[in-house]
């Protein structure tokens, strides 16, 4: 065992295999290993911000179906309302026809009501004429004698 | 090791199992009618020492190479195919282990630097490749070289020795503790200015606002600060090499047991795996060291404006 050129050898050997570490294993080995960290941080957060964005959209969901349910029960309403005046107008409108069907059906009672009347008189004047006929058991000019008779009916 | 044609003692099987091969220059004179100084391997220890600083450790150095191969090859592989998908398989181990690595400079290392945290994983991968070769069977490796050694070679079976731990040569662990110590020379100066780096040396920890008693203390501030700053390669290297080789050596005196009849054998197995498995602690826990103790360092050569 003695100090000879070994030593030298050994130390160059050292420092070749120090720089073809350096340049051909070091480097692109932890070049990759930090990639793959960025690429896992840049994941996680990609899966933070994913995640966010669903709790938003689960809100605006629960929110707009709130809206809807409310404008749901305003139309409801709204509808309700309109069938309820819709009913009341018709209501009035069949009261308003019946009570006009009415007034007509006793206008119509009341112009056959004075026809009959009319035709009774004019049935009872000749009644009366032939009954005085019989009774003076002369005509009487029916003529001559109209405007009396008209008097007569017209008293009646 | 019962076929060989001498007998082997217990203290030279240690021998050659601390031997390393190694190829160097012989100066002149060592073996028998040898008049120049030639490059070849040495046959022995003796011939080892001989050759002094001009020779190096094949075995040694080449498994290093071939476990840092297999970790860029291993790494690289991921790294070509790296996706930032859902990772499986291989890269999840990959990825594993340059997470544990990132962490570790994260918390201790608290600045920006592309070089560290590179320079940490691969610290801690080849260091943990080079201490594993302690886990398998201390005498396999070594009879595979001997075979192809002796039979495809043709060299004489004495002389081939074969280590297999990186991490058991003080050469290899101080080579990469010193590439560290120019790394923190270098961090210091650029981080802190020439001014500032000498100005860390000399003074602290002793200081003074009268300007002579400061001229004092500044030779006895550099001499604890210089040693200071020596040890931390030191030491990072030594304790890699002393943690490594003790635990080899256990298992070559395990492996010496084998040797000594069916009993001791039976016992030796037993230890055997015993000390493998602590050993696993040991070996992860070296390399983690070195790791740590290496981001450690660079750190506080980035930290500027704070005595201590």
């Amino acid at each position: 065992m003695s100090f000879n050129l070994t030593f030298i050898g050994q130390m160059i050997a050292f420092a070749v295999f120090v720089w073809l570490t350096m340049r051909y294993v070091w480097t692109p080995i932890t070049k990759a290993m930090e990639e793959r960290q960025k690429k896992i941080a840049d994941g996680l957060s990609a899966a933070d911000r994913a995640n966010r964005d669903l709790e938003l959209a689960q809100e605006k969901a629960a929110q707009e179906l709130r809206e809807a349910k409310q404008k749901a029960a305003e139309i409801i309403d709204q509808a309700n309302k309109r069938s309820a005046r819709l009913v009341d107008e018709a209501k009035e409108n069949a009261r308003v026809e019946g009570e006009r069907i009415l007034a007509q059906a006793s206008a119509e009672i009341e112009r056959e009501q004075n026809r009959a009347k009319e035709a009774l008189r004019a049935e009872l004047a000749s009644l009366v004429i032939t009954g005085a006929e019989k009774i003076l058991e002369t005509s009487v000019d029916a003529k001559a004698h109209s405007e009396m008779l008209d008097k007569l009916s017209a008293q009646l | 090791m019962a076929g060989e044609s001498e007998n082997l003692t217990a203290s030279s099987y240690i021998d050659h199992h601390l031997t390393n091969l190694t190829f160097g220059q012989l100066p002149a004179g060592t073996r028998p009618g040898q008049d120049q100084a030639i490059w070849t391997m040495a046959h022995n220890g003796a011939e080892a020492q001989q050759m002094g600083f001009m020779a190096i450790h094949v075995d040694m150095i080449g498994w290093s190479l071939v476990l840092g191969i297999i970790f860029f090859i291993m790494f690289r592989k991921v790294a070509k195919t790296m996706t930032s998908d859902t990772p499986s398989g291989f890269q999840n181990f990959v990825e594993m282990v340059v997470d544990f690595v990132q962490d570790n400079v994260k918390g201790m290392f608290p600045y920006k630097n592309p070089l560290v945290a590179p320079m940490a994983l691969t610290i801690l991968v080849w260091v943990f490749l080079m201490n594993f070769m302690d886990l398998i069977a201390v005498d396999l490796l070594p009879w595979i070289a001997k075979m192809v050694g002796v039979h495809v070679l043709g060299a004489d079976p004495h002389t081939v020795f074969f280590k297999v731990v990186p991490s058991t040569d003080p050469n290899v662990t101080l080579g990469m503790a010193f590439d560290v110590f120019l790394l923190i020379l270098f961090f210091s100066i650029r981080e802190k200015g020439l001014g500032g780096f000498i100005g860390e040396l000399t003074l602290h920890p002793f200081s003074n606002k009268n300007p002579i008693v400061q001229a004092f203390f500044i030779p006895i501030n550099f001499v604890l600060e210089f040693v200071n700053m020596i040890a931390k390669p030191v030491s990072l290297g030594l304790r890699l090499f002393g943690n490594m080789y003790a635990g080899e050596m256990i298992f070559i005196l395990i492996a010496l047991m084998y040797s000594a009849g069916p009993v001791l054998g039976i016992f030796g197995g037993g230890l055997q795996i015993v000390w493998a498995l602590f050993h696993i602690l040991i070996i992860s826990l070296q390399a983690f060291i070195f790791m740590v103790l290496t981001i450690v360092y660079m750190s506080q050569s980035f930290e500027t404006g704070e005595s201590h």
